[in-house]
């Protein structure tokens, strides 16, 4: 949310490269962001090492990698939904607030972020979504260790290249059906509702 | 007492004036691109000028020497703007509430005291969507107005209304901006309402002030008063309700020393009443008429006569407490021997007596 913050309203130096690092992992290829993953956060990586060494953290081959690497991919998608609804919510509003004594942090939690919620919601289920099917950058992260990192869609694959998995696959696939389902009617719901709160 | 002097440059357009509100409001008459907004974004710390001093109560909110600029919140200046701007996922209650809360060190005024002068009581649960385009507006001063401020910025608040939301909102404005006690910067490209509400008037033209002054003086210095405006030329006037006479639907106001009645029962006794009084409205005696159908025969001296366009003479005459101008033929200007010093009646039928 921070970072939606600072690229819809902030205006500093190396906005632009911020900006491409945020959505790098949107356009490329996901076994790249995995392996680059791999490369950082691995027992051997700089970052990886560091994070064992002082708070015994382990990313790669755990389920606490997959987790990392369903966040970066879902990371540009929901900074995305967020900046987009920041940018949209009416600047005079901010300035009406400012002129009535609000701080800049007391404009941003009273006006700003309230008027831009249903954005952040769409962001929020974007994320999960693209969380949920992710795919390239953990198989190549954390591989597919059963009852460790095998996510939904690795399951999936690796019932689908079984002899007689279709069975299992389906109720799988099934699964994934209705949690994406009902992740985003919840969302449409949710955002119907604050929409209509909100209307000015 | 806010005073400026301030320059900005904006592409093509330059801004650069120089004046200083006191207690009371202040019009600033312009049309659309003579600098208001501009003006009104400096003023509030929305934009910051180039150059120049802003200062309030004698203390810089801005200052490009000593390098001061302090931010809209901190320069207590509340703003009621032209399109509300009320916060839509508050309820009016909260809204009326945003800036109190987040200034709670000195005495705003009361709370209910506001809800009841803005008649807005019932609102205070609804959403502003819901609400009215005068609704909106009086919700937004009374928020204004409970922020604490130290001085009041309307930027053409009646704008974006109707005739009739106007005439709705116009007597809650003229009613608070009088109490309030602080300097009043009236931003508006309509004079009827700057001569409704203010006693001072900056008139700004392609970012430059074009007149200042008393109200109807500045009218006059600006040329907006003449020509084809000629039969709206007249004085305002502050007077006091003083009694009612409800058998025939009249008021009497105190006016100077005088009682001028006029037309309707405008008020209470004892509420301040502004009048208007066209000069061709105005005739002149040099004895009070006897038998006759005008109700209003107010002893004066002349102060002035000066030549009008064509046959038209302009007649100024200090009744004690107000100077009025009638507007006659040279004519008889010249049969009357009317010059200044001379005493005559300025007569004034109730008929033509109207509320500012």
């Amino acid at each position: 949310m921070l970072v939606a913050l600072a690229l819809a309203r902030g205006r500093f130096p190396g906005k632009t490269l911020l900006d491409g690092v945020v959505h790098l992992p949107l356009v490329l290829p996901p076994v790249v962001t995995g392996y680059l993953l791999l490369i950082g956060f691995g027992r051997r990586g700089p970052i990886g090492e560091a994070l064992e060494a002082c708070c015994g953290v382990v990313f790669s081959f755990r389920w606490t990698g997959a987790a990392l690497a369903a966040a970066i991919m879902g990371f540009p998608l929901m900074v995305r939904a967020i900046r987009l609804s920041i940018e949209a919510v009416d600047r005079r509003l901010e300035d009406a607030a400012a002129t009535l004594g609000a701080s800049r942090t007391g404009v941003l939690f009273a006006v700003t972020l309230p008027l831009a919620l249903p954005g952040l919601l769409a962001g929020a289920v974007l994320a999960f979504a693209k969380a949920l099917g992710e795919f390239g950058a953990t198989i190549t992260f954390v591989s597919n260790i059963p009852g460790e990192t095998r996510t939904l869609p690795a399951a999936i694959y690796t019932l689908t290249q079984t002899p007689g998995g279709d069975a299992a696959a389906g109720k799988l696939v099934l699964i994934a059906i209705v949690l994406s389902l009902a992740a985003l009617i919840a969302s449409e719901l949710l955002a119907r509702r604050l929409a209509s709160r909100i209307a000015g | 007492m806010l005073e400026l002097d301030i320059r900005r440059r904006v592409g093509d357009f330059s801004l650069d004036v120089a004046f200083a509100a006191p207690v009371g409001v202040t019009a600033v008459l312009g049309r659309s691109g003579s600098g208001k907004s501009t003006l009104v974004a400096a003023v509030a710390g929305l934009a910051r000028p180039d150059h120049g001093r802003i200062a309030l109560n004698q203390t810089a909110l801005f200052d490009s020497t000593a390098g001061v600029n302090l931010p809209p919140r901190k320069r207590r200046i509340a703003v009621v703007f032209q399109e509300s701007r009320l916060f839509p996922h508050l309820s009016v209650r909260s809204n009326l509430l945003f800036g109190r809360r987040r200034r709670r060190d000195d005495a705003s005024p009361a709370l209910e005291q506001v809800i009841e002068t803005l008649g807005i009581g019932h609102l205070l649960p609804r959403r502003p969507r819901s609400l009215s385009g005068g609704e909106k507006q009086r919700v937004a001063i009374g928020r204004a107005l409970l922020s604490g401020p130290r001085a009041l910025l309307f930027d053409e608040p009646l704008a974006a209304l109707d005739a009739e939301r106007k005439a709705e909102i116009l007597p809650f404005l003229e009613a608070l901006i009088q109490e309030v006690g602080l300097p009043v910067l009236y931003v508006t490209h309509a004079l009827e309402e700057a001569r409704r509400l203010a006693r001072g008037l900056i008139v700004l033209e392609g970012g430059r002030i074009v007149a200042a002054g008393a109200i109807e003086e500045a009218v006059a210095a600006a040329g907006l008063a003449t020509a084809g405006d000629r039969l709206l030329d007249g004085v305002t006037v502050d007077a006091v309700v003083a009694q009612l006479d409800e058998r025939y639907g009249l008021t009497g106001l105190a006016l100077g020393g005088h009682r001028v009645w006029a037309p309707g029962l405008i008020g209470a006794p004892g509420a301040p009443a502004r009048l208007r009084f066209l000069a061709r409205d105005v005739a002149v005696a040099l004895d009070p008429p006897q038998r006759s159908s005008v109700r209003n025969v107010l002893p004066g001296v002349v102060r002035g006569v000066k030549r009008g366009y064509g046959p038209y003479a302009s007649v100024s005459i200090d009744i004690g407490g107000a100077v009025l101008r009638a507007e006659i033929t040279r004519r008889a200007a010249a049969e009357l021997d009317l010059a200044p010093g001379r005493v005559v009646y300025a007569l004034v039928k109730s008929v033509a007596v109207s509320r500012a």
